[in-house]
Formats: C-alpha cells, sequence, structure tokens
C-alpha cells in the first residue's frame, strides 16, 4: 500500500468522524486545524484507524503522534 | 433496519457516530428523560453511544456527566448541582478497576472477608444515596479480573479474586433484588459473552483509563439503553411467529405431519424444538404468542395437536391466523384484537421476502432479520426485545388474562344489548387510594399505557410514593376489576390535585382490555364522592392528543365536562360536581377500601 493510499484511507476516516466531507489532510495537519478535534476524538480516529487497516497500535506508537504525517508513517510501518 | 438494531456493527457506530446522531435527531417525537452518568473510569465515549441507542428508542437524553472517577465525591458530598439537575435516572459507571479493596494471597481469610464487607457497604452506600435523588438508578455488577493468581483455584481459594468477585456480585444481586427504582447492568454476564480478552483493552486503560475497550463501548451503550427503555415502558409486548421452517422444519402443507422436523431426534429438530422452549418461557413474561402463517389453519393446528415433541400447544397463541390473505393484513388484525399497538409487535419469519413486505408495510412492527434456526433465540434474547425491569403478579398473568379478553368477546357477540353484556359478567371491583403495596404495578400502569391515557405524563416510582403520603394534596385511586372469566388486576389509576375548591385530573390511565367495561365510570363516582368529602365544587381535566390516545378525545364531554378550551395541542374542561349526584356506575359491585 503507498503512502497516498493510505492518506485516502486516513481522509475517509476523519470525514467520517469529524463528520465534514470537506477535510483534507496533508503531512502537517494537526488538532488546532481541525475544530472537533480533541482528546476524545483523538480515541475515536485511533480504533477506527486499528479497525480499518487491521493493525494494532502499542502503547509506545500512540504517545507522540504529533500530525497526521506521523500516523501516515506509523500505519506504513505496521503494515509493511 | 437501524443502523443501531441488534446485530450493530461496533466500528461503524463509533466511527459515523455524528451523522448517526443527525440522523437520528430528524425524527420530532421524543420523549426527552434527564440522565447523570457518573464516573468510576472514563465516560465521554459511553454517554455519546448512549445517546445514539436512546434516540433510537425515542428517547432524548439530557446527560449531565460526572467528573473522572468522582461518582462516589459526587453522590456522597453533592455541591448541589446533582439535585438541581433533578436527573430520572443515574448510571454510575464502575468496574473492577474500582474495588479498592481487593484480595491478596498474604491476607488471612478474616481480613478478605473484611474487604468483601467494606466492599459492598461501599456498594451500598452509593446506591442508597443515588436513590435518595429520586431517580432510577442504574449499576454495574463487577466483570472479572484479567489475571488469575491462582489459575482455576482462583474460584475456590478464599483470597482469589473470582471468587471474591463471584461473592461480591451475589451480594449486589441480592441487594437489589430487595430494593426498587434501581437496575443492574450485568457487565459480569455481558463481558463473558464478549469475551474477557475483548473486553477488556490494557492498552486503552494504560493510555485512556476506558476501563473496557474502547471499540466494546456500543455494547454496553447498548445495555444501559435496553434498561432504560424497558424502565420508561418502551418493550415490545407480544411475538407473531411463522409457522414453516420458523417453528418446525419443512412445509406442513407439503411434508404432512409427520414429515415436518421438531423433537430431539435430528438436529433441525432439536434446534426449532429448543426455539418453541424458549417462546414457551416467554408466555411466563407475559409475552404473548401468535401465530402468522400462509397455511390451512387445520393442517396447521396438527403441527402441535399430532406432534407431542412440540413444547408449544396451540394454547399458548392468543391469536392463531392460518390463512392465505397477505401477512401485514394478519399482522395488522392481531393488533387490533389483542388491543395493543404495531410497533409493540416482533414478527420472527424465516422468508426474506415477508419480512420485508411487513417492514414495508408496517414500519413499526419490529421484524429482525434472522437467517437460520439456531439464530432464532440469540436474535429475540440479544435484541432485548423483552428486557425486564419490574415483574409484577399482573406480567405473569397476561396471557390468561388476554385469553379470557378472547373469551368475553365470544360472550359479547351473543348479547345484542350491551348492558345485558355487561351484567352478564358478573363483575366486582376493588377500588381505593394508591397504597405502598400497590405502588409497583401503579407505576408500571401509569408509565406502559398509551391509548386511555389523557395527558402521558409519566412518573417515576418515587413520585407515585410522594403522592402516596401527601393525601391533602391529591386524590388518587386505583381500581381492579374481576368477572366470571377472571381477574383483570389493577387496570386503571387516577391521580388529581386538589387547589382550593377545584381538583384537576393530572393523570388518569386505564388498560385498554377493560374499558367500556364501565370500570371508568365507577373511578369517576369515586373522585366525585371523594370531592364531595373534601369540600371540592369543580374538578377540570384536559385531554392532550397523542397518535395513540384519539379513541378517548371525546370522554370527557361523554361524561358531562363542558370544553373551557379546544386547541390542537390541548383540551380543557370543566364540571360543577352537582348537588345530587347519580353514580354512572350500576354494573360493577364496587368495594371502596
Amino acid at each position: 500500500m503507498t503512502r497516498e493510499d493510505i492518506f485516502a484511507r486516513l481522509t475517509d476516516i476523519f470525514r467520517n468522524v469529524f463528520d465534514d466531507d470537506e477535510i483534507v489532510l496533508t503531512d502537517s495537519t494537526t488538532a488546532d486545524d481541525i475544530e472537533d478535534w480533541d482528546s476524545l476524538e483523538q480515541i475515536n480516529l485511533l480504533v477506527a484507524i486499528e479497525k480499518r487497516f487491521n493493525i494494532k497500535f502499542q502503547l509506545a506508537d500512540v504517545s507522540h503522534l504529533e500530525n497526521v504525517g506521523a500516523m501516515v508513517d506509523l500505519v506504513a510501518r505496521l503494515i509493511a | 433496519m437501524s443502523v443501531l438494531d441488534y446485530p450493530f456493527d461496533n466500528a461503524y457506530i463509533l466511527e459515523k457516530k455524528k451523522s448517526i446522531k443527525r440522523e437520528l435527531l430528524q425524527n420530532d417525537k421524543f420523549i426527552e428523560k434527564k440522565i447523570a452518568v457518573l464516573s468510576g473510569s472514563t465516560i465521554g465515549e459511553i454517554k455519546n453511544i448512549l445517546e445514539l441507542f436512546l434516540l433510537n428508542y425515542g428517547i432524548k437524553p439530557e446527560f449531565k456527566v460526572g467528573g473522572y472517577n468522582r461518582y462516589f465525591e459526587e453522590l456522597m458530598f453533592d455541591d448541589g448541582s446533582l439535585k438541581d439537575f433533578a436527573p430520572d435516572f443515574i448510571y454510575i459507571h464502575t468496574s473492577n478497576k474500582n474495588i479498592e479493596n481487593l484480595p491478596v494471597p498474604q491476607d488471612s481469610e478474616e481480613a478478605v472477608k473484611d474487604k468483601l464487607t467494606k466492599e459492598f457497604e461501599k456498594f451500598k452506600t452509593v446506591c442508597e444515596k443515588a436513590l435518595s435523588f429520586g431517580a432510577v438508578v442504574i449499576v454495574n455488577n463487577f466483570e472479572m479480573p484479567f489475571y488469575r493468581m491462582y489459575g482455576s483455584k482462583d474460584a475456590v481459594a478464599a483470597q482469589g479474586v473470582v471468587n471474591f468477585t463471584n461473592k461480591l456480585n451475589v451480594m449486589i444481586a441480592d441487594y437489589i433484588a430487595s430494593k426498587e427504582n434501581i437496575y443492574l447492568n450485568d457487565i459480569n454476564y455481558l463481558s463473558g459473552l464478549i469475551g474477557l480478552d475483548n473486553w477488556f483493552s490494557l492498552e486503552n486503560w494504560y493510555l485512556y483509563k476506558y476501563a473496557l475497550a474502547v471499540d466494546k463501548i456500543p455494547d454496553l451503550a447498548f445495555g444501559i439503553a435496553k434498561i432504560i427503555k424497558s424502565a420508561l415502558g418502551k418493550n415490545k409486548k407480544s411475538v407473531v411467529l411463522d409457522l414453516d421452517n420458523t417453528l418446525w422444519g419443512g412445509v406442513i402443507g407439503d411434508d404432512g405431519v409427520e414429515g415436518i422436523a421438531i423433537g430431539n431426534e435430528q438436529p433441525a429438530g432439536m434446534s426449532y424444538t429448543e426455539f418453541q422452549s424458549y417462546l414457551k418461557r416467554l408466555t411466563g413474561l407475559g409475552i404473548m404468542l401468535n401465530v402468522c402463517s400462509k397455511n390451512e389453519e387445520k393442517i396447521a393446528k396438527q403441527g402441535f395437536t399430532d406432534r407431542k415433541e412440540a413444547p408449544l400447544s396451540v394454547d399458548d397463541f392468543i391469536c392463531f391466523k392460518a390463512n392465505w390473505e397477505p401477512k401485514h393484513l394478519n399482522i395488522a388484525a392481531i393488533a387490533k384484537e389483542i388491543n395493543i399497538g404495531e410497533d409493540s409487535l416482533v414478527f420472527i419469519d424465516d422468508n426474506p421476502a415477508e419480512r420485508e413486505i411487513v417492514r414495508k408495510s408496517l414500519p413499526t412492527v419490529t421484524v429482525p432479520e434472522v437467517s437460520c434456526p439456531e439464530d432464532y433465540i440469540k436474535a429475540i434474547d440479544r435484541a432485548g426485545y423483552f428486557e425486564i425491569t419490574s415483574f409484577t403478579k399482573d406480567d405473569a398473568k397476561r396471557n390468561e388474562m388476554y385469553k379470557q379478553n378472547a373469551q368475553r368477546a365470544a360472550a359479547e357477540s351473543a348479547f345484542t344489548d350491551y348492558n345485558d353484556y355487561l351484567l352478564s359478567l358478573e363483575m366486582t371491583g376493588e377500588i381505593g387510594p394508591f397504597s405502598t403495596a400497590h405502588c409497583e404495578r401503579i407505576t408500571q400502569l401509569i408509565n406502559k399505557t398509551n391509548q386511555f391515557n389523557f395527558t402521558t405524563r409519566r412518573y417515576a416510582q418515587s413520585e407515585v410514593e410522594e403522592i402516596i403520603a401527601d393525601r391533602t394534596n391529591y386524590i388518587s385511586a386505583y381500581a381492579k376489576l374481576i368477572d366470571k372469566f377472571g381477574d383483570n388486576g389493577i387496570t386503571t389509576c387516577l391521580i388529581a390535585s386538589v387547589e382550593g375548591t377545584n381538583a384537576n385530573i393530572d393523570l388518569w390511565v386505564m388498560s385498554c382490555r377493560v374499558f367500556k367495561r364501565h370500570l371508568e365510570y365507577a373511578v369517576f363516582d369515586y373522585l366525585v364522592a371523594k370531592c364531595k368529602e373534601m369540600g371540592v365544587k369543580t374538578i377540570t381535566a384536559s385531554y392532550l392528543p397523542t397518535a395513540k390516545n384519539v379513541i378517548i378525545k371525546d370522554f370527557y364531554e361523554g361524561i358531562g365536562f363542558d370544553v373551557t378550551l379546544d386547541s390542537e395541542s390541548e383540551k380543557r374542561y370543566i364540571l360543577n360536581i352537582p348537588e345530587e349526584y347519580e353514580n354512572k356506575n350500576k354494573v360493577i359491585k364496587m368495594e371502596i377500601v
């Protein structure tokens, strides 16, 4: 799966979770860019990503995910 | 089918919760309830998902969400905010993470006993305090620990946590059984059903302090929502069943009565037999069974009479519709005959085409997706259509009562004069003010009745208790009706609030199975007599129309009231009590208690 594929799937998840079809993600997108992105929704995003890619995050994985780029890298590493 | 109906997709619900909520809110008929969710661990998403399931049941919650792990403090030392919120429900989200005094192998047996007492006492104190807010309280028991120091012996050793949890859960169950207005959310069973390793996630605990895996939150929330809708009288009441390949294997018209699969001889027969046994047990809970099958009636009945292995008999059904009419017409007729709303029916049929027609023609009838006989029980059980919160003696007898009603209908058709018919029923009754002994049944009747219900006002048991205690400001009445076919139990109650020389009928409900038997007159006679005793000169009343209470829209006019307001949303009435009042009931011998 290419980085673009991962981006596309993440975009779909973000749009569902925030109920906003306008969301466009880039590597540098952070919680500051999306109004409803709080700690509660962060959990939702991670759970949805785990399900969608059929992966399991470890404690150490999710502690410092500072932006969407980091999320994509993490997914890419786990499905590799 | 809604995405929130069992069997639902947890991941889908969690990911799409915002758009699901948006769609649910397009419905505009909700009952609004205040729910306090108190925390023993993280509850943020639990509240959000609970909201979805409640909206799906037609309940719009207003939440007060407690601070993280503050349930004990917020209940015991309320700063007034919980009291001001005046919750209808309090859900306390605790789990085994909230057990402070777990046994360890180093403990003496005495020390373990002390810990058990301490934990139970804390639990009890919290419950008592929660009940003191006048709300319905929902509490979890405790799920099993995720590791066992002793292995299997953990369930046996005095210091075993499994043993400790089992004992604590029994104490909790006994306590709740002895109380009213408090219900158990059995997370011990639920976590077992899902599997402990799936239920609990160490990552979710360490990272977010969720005491259950985030993706299992829909299961938890569904369990709580089922209890709330049951307490609010939103359970289903009756099952309509197809026959061929639903209650037995094969087609009786083609295969013959000996050819159908029933009984424990072969696997297929076993699955249908177990399903029939399950349904037979449901009747013990007052759930009514009906048949709706495309069959010749005579042949269809042989499936029960000529196959002794069948746990059900023809007598277990209230309506038996085996004919060639379209099923939705038969189902609508069944609802009419037993006098319940179509939305109280669950229809089970193995044929997807029949299910689809019924769903389309009768959208309020519940039609679960069932694919094979081994799934039937699960489809009914897990969906919680008949989730029991209160269970009264009248519930246990309901099937009998409805059967007696069918006999009454037969008797009625033999009379040309309705009054003669009523006299022939040899009715007697009992009427009196609300009392503690009848409190549970009265509350249930108030909250379940939709048709003969002028104001559709709902009362919590605590509010009914207040009315029992206050005989100066309220006139209350319940009545029982007995006739030659049997005892109908408590079927009506009325609450009037007295202000000066006026009494206003706040609430009047009657079970529809006794409507037009003149029990309504007997209740009114009683109200008038009480008013006279208290010096009340006028009675006011109102009718708030709903989709279901059309049958009583002209009732007050019929007993002599004048209309003072007639708008779309409310009709108001007044009656000047005459000096010489003649009792309206002349057919029921009433005993005043």
